[in-house]
Formats: structure tokens, C-alpha cells, sequence
């Protein structure tokens, strides 16, 4: 697509004044995939629509790595934590590695449960294939500790999260690292035999994927 | 309800909600001290910690009677706080105190009274509950912000649904014609709960699914909270794909999946419980 269109679309973004003309307009600007368009989709996501917001993330997703490190920068300036959730969820919808850091961290460290669940779920979604191998397995060490915290987190919605990131996970160590799938099961079996809130109980004992535990 | 807008605002971040800073002797020292602000914070925190304690009970109780903490406009602060700390320490012992909190001339100390009540179970007060609801208590003064109500009619619908009032139905049927939006979707929870069968239930439960493509975002999340309150499952696919933030739909669909849970008994997980788990996947 031509620059001068990206850029037309970019303007009407910013030039919307109804909550309905803004979706329309960053729908339209996510379906170019234009780079170009990142940094406003970006910006979208501190906008207090929640449907903008979702049709900006699914545009950054489909951006793929190329979002990344603007969707890092933007986590690190701090900005309001359900833009940050909304950032998160992209990150974790990309799965690329070089957000691993900022997932463990906002997993565990995050004062919002909503961008700790978005974090907790993307840690079950990470392309471990992109990652140079040596780094690979001192990442997934990290990864299963941090869910396994996260298991414990005081909000149910973080723990549900963390059951959801805990299968994704052993469905990507499944061969590598049987062990640690083993350890998963034992440790989902404990959640699903005393956790304090009954949906949380429920899940892992459904099993989202052939591999993963029951 | 207000849940939906405060949801993680509420104050402390779970991050650091371990850390108790308040011991329960040192908050019943300050809830009975001279400073308001101490005094505020101290009923906000027995209540955010849930400390169950007779002691802290008393002197919740005695506090919903303060007559020191007053704003310009008339209002108890120490009072609302209070009356929203004892539905959380889910001690019956409060019960009375609160009953008599729903004659307050604050708007807001009787709404937290009447939503403590319902969550307290106090079947007691629910003629007290009707009496608010067909405005037949001396002395109540209206709410001073938009939409202007003459009572917390939303608070006394849901805790009346929640107490299983099926006397009070005639008078709750009345709302459904309420001018302002929230009150409607509050007389529909509380119908959906006192239905005798499923079939007259569905009806509400329906008009709460229309209510989540409502024009306007704080109405279409009063719905979630409502629908995730009374478990409609037929709402599962309104709720997920719904204009609102991923986290009210996680919480409402929440609501059902643990309705449905608490339905199939046991260990057994239905496709219908699996099919909620997939929407909350999705929305993780």
C-alpha cells in the first residue's frame, strides 16, 4: 500500500470524534500491516475503547515481530495499566521471545491482574523455535518457575491464566523436557484438588491440547 | 455494579495486598480514635483484610452511627465506609445495626447497607428492603449525583434477588419500566433469581443479553456483572463477544461457568462448562 494512503488512515484515526468512527478507523489502518501504522495503533491502546483497542492489538499481532520492540518500548514508559494489558496481549499474541523478560516480569510483578494474566498466558505461547538455542533452556527454566508462582497469585483470574500458560507450556516441552511436564501435572492436580475458587479448580482438568496434562 | 468502573482501582494492589499494615487492635483504636481520616481508612481496612473479629464487628457497628464525619452536603462517609466493610466480615452480628442504616438520610450509607444485608443472607430485612423500594421510609433523602434516585433502588433490587424474595416480585416488576437503565437490569437479576422455573426466568435473562449491546459501555458492563451474577448460561456468546474490557467478560463468564459447575456436581465437566472455558481462553 502506498505511503501517502497509510498515512491518510493514520490521520483519520487521529482526526476521529465518535467512539464509532475511531474503530472504524483503526480497523481500517490495522488491515494495511503497514509498519507505518504501529506507533498509532500503539497509541490506541491508551484510548478507553475497548473495541479500538481490540481492533489495534489484532493489527499489531498481524504485524508480528515487527511490532515487538515498539510494543517493549511502549511497556517500559509506563503507561496506564489497561493500556499495558492491552500491550501484553499483544506481546503474548506474537509469542516472540524477545518479550520473555517482560513477561516474566509483568507476570509476577505487575500491580494490575489483568496485565498479569495476559503475561501468565503468553508464557504458554512463546515461539521457542525463534530463540537461539543455547538461551533456550535457561528461558524455559525461568518460564515454569514463574508460572509456578503464578499458580499462586491472589486473584483467580491470574491462576486460571497461569493453568492456561502451564499446558501451552508443557504442550512445547513435551518432547525436549518430559520432566518437567511431569512436574506440571503434579502441580495442576494440587490446583484442581484445592484451589480457592471453583472455575480455577475446573480447568486443568480440561486439557486444551493433546499434550497437555490432565 | 460499581464494581465494574472500580475493578483494580480499588486501592490496594494485589501486589501488596499480603502486607497487612494495620493490626485488628490498632484499626478498632483508630475506627473509635478522634481522626476522620484514620478513622475512614481504618473501617476500609477491616473490611479489605475481611477481619471477622466480634470486636471489629462492634465497632463497625457502633461507627454506623457516627455523627462526627459529615461532608457539606449531608453525607456519613465513616458510615458508608463502615456499612460496605461489615457485608465483607460476613458476620451476622451486624445485622441489625445495618437495618437500621437503611433509615440513614445518605443515599450511599443505604446502599451499602442494603448490598451487606444481601450478602449477609439477613432474611430479616426484607421487609425493610421493600418498604426502601416502594419509598415508604421516613427521612431518606435522594442522591445528589446524575441520574438523580430517590433511593439505592438498584443495591435493595439485587440484595431482594439475592434474598430470595419472592414476595417483593409485584413491586420489583414495577422497575422494569424505570426510567433509568441500571435499574432495569437490577429488577431483571432480581426476577431471573425469584423465577419459580427456568422457563419464566429465561425472559429476564434475555433482556440482560440485549442489555450488553447497549449503546453505552457503563450499561452494557452493569450487564456483564449482572448476567455473570446469575449465571445465565444461553449469555455465554453475548458475554464474549461483547463491547468491554476482557476482564469484566472473564469475571462474568466466570459467573457461569461456576453456576454450571455447581449444577453438574462434582468432578464431571459438562460440554457446556467446557464450551465457557473455551470463550475465557480467548479472552486471556
Amino acid at each position: 500500500m502506498a505511503n501517502t494512503q497509510v498515512l491518510r488512515l493514520i490521520r483519520a484515526v487521529d482526526a476521529a470524534d465518535s467512539p464509532a468512527e475511531l474503530v472504524k478507523a483503526v480497523e481500517d489502518l490495522a488491515a494495511t500491516g503497514a509498519e507505518a501504522a504501529i506507533p498509532t495503533l500503539i497509541a490506541v491502546l491508551s484510548y478507553s475503547n475497548p473495541r479500538a483497542a481490540r481492533a489495534a492489538v489484532d493489527g499489531l499481532i498481524k504485524l508480528d515481530i515487527t511490532a515487538v520492540p515498539f510494543l517493549l518500548e511502549h511497556i517500559q514508559e509506563g503507561s496506564s495499566y489497561s493500556a499495558r494489558a492491552w500491550a501484553i496481549e499483544a506481546l503474548s499474541g506474537i509469542g516472540d521471545p524477545q518479550g520473555l523478560e517482560t513477561l516474566l516480569r509483568a507476570t509476577t510483578q505487575d500491580f494490575s491482574m489483568s496485565v498479569r494474566r495476559a503475561a501468565a498466558r503468553g508464557l504458554g505461547k512463546l515461539r521457542w523455535q525463534m530463540m537461539a538455542s543455547e538461551q533456550v533452556l535457561s528461558g524455559q527454566s525461568k518460564v515454569i518457575e514463574t508460572l509456578f508462582q503464578a499458580v499462586q497469585d491472589s486473584e483467580w483470574i491470574v491462576r486460571y491464566a497461569a493453568v492456561v500458560g502451564l499446558q501451552g507450556f508443557a504442550a512445547a516441552v513435551f518432547i525436549s523436557c518430559p520432566s518437567w511436564v511431569i512436574s506440571i501435572e503434579m502441580r495442576l492436580a494440587q490446583t484442581a484438588g484445592s484451589d480457592d475458587s471453583l472455575a480455577v479448580q475446573a480447568r486443568p482438568c480440561w486439557p486444551s491440547s493433546k499434550f497437555s496434562p490432565v | 455494579m460499581s464494581s465494574a468502573s472500580s475493578f483494580e482501582n480499588s486501592g490496594l494492589s494485589s501486589a501488596s495486598a499480603g502486607v497487612c499494615t494495620l493490626s485488628l487492635e490498632q484499626a478498632i483504636e483508630y475506627l473509635r480514635g478522634s481522626d476522620l481520616s484514620l478513622r475512614v481508612y481504618a473501617a476500609w481496612w477491616l473490611g479489605r483484610f475481611r477481619i471477622d473479629d466480634i470486636r471489629a464487628v462492634a465497632a463497625l457497628s457502633e461507627a454506623l452511627a457516627d455523627e462526627d464525619d459529615r461532608t457539606v452536603a449531608g453525607g456519613y462517609p465513616l458510615r458508608r465506609s463502615a456499612a460496605r466493610a461489615l457485608g465483607k466480615l460476613g458476620n451476622q452480628s451486624a445485622v441489625s445495626a445495618l437495618m437500621s442504616s437503611l433509615g440513614c438520610s445518605d443515599f450511599h450509607v443505604r446502599e451499602a447497607a442494603a448490598q451487606s444485608l444481601g450478602i449477609l443472607g439477613a432474611q430479616e430485612s426484607i421487609a425493610k428492603l421493600t418498604e426502601l423500594l416502594k419509598n415508604e421510609v421516613a427521612g431518606t433523602e435522594a442522591s445528589l449525583e446524575e441520574p438523580e434516585l430517590i433511593q439505592p433502588y438498584d443495591a435493595v433490587l439485587e440484595a431482594l434477588g439475592a434474598l430470595g424474595a419472592s414476595a417483593a416480585v409485584p413491586v420489583i416488576e414495577t422497575f422494569l419500566q424505570h426510567p433509568v437503565e441500571r435499574v432495569q437490569y437490577a429488577a431483571a437479576r432480581a426476577l431471573y433469581q425469584l423465577s419459580e422455573t427456568a422457563s419464566a426466568a429465561r425472559q429476564y435473562g434475555d433482556f440482560l443479553i440485549q442489555a450488553l449491546s447497549h449503546q453505552k459501555l457503563q450499561l452494557r458492563r452493569a450487564a456483564l456483572a449482572d448476567l455473570g451474577a446469575i449465571g445465565y448460561l444461553p449469555a455465554a456468546g453475548a458475554i464474549a463477544s461483547a463491547l468491554a474490557e476482557n476482564s469484566l467478560k472473564l469475571i462474568a463468564l466466570k459467573g457461569l461457568l461456576e453456576k454450571q459447575l455447581e449444577q453438574s456436581e462434582g468432578d464431571f465437566l459438562c460440554e457446556e462448562s467446557v464450551k465457557v472455558m473455551q470463550m475465557m481462553d480467548a479472552l486471556l
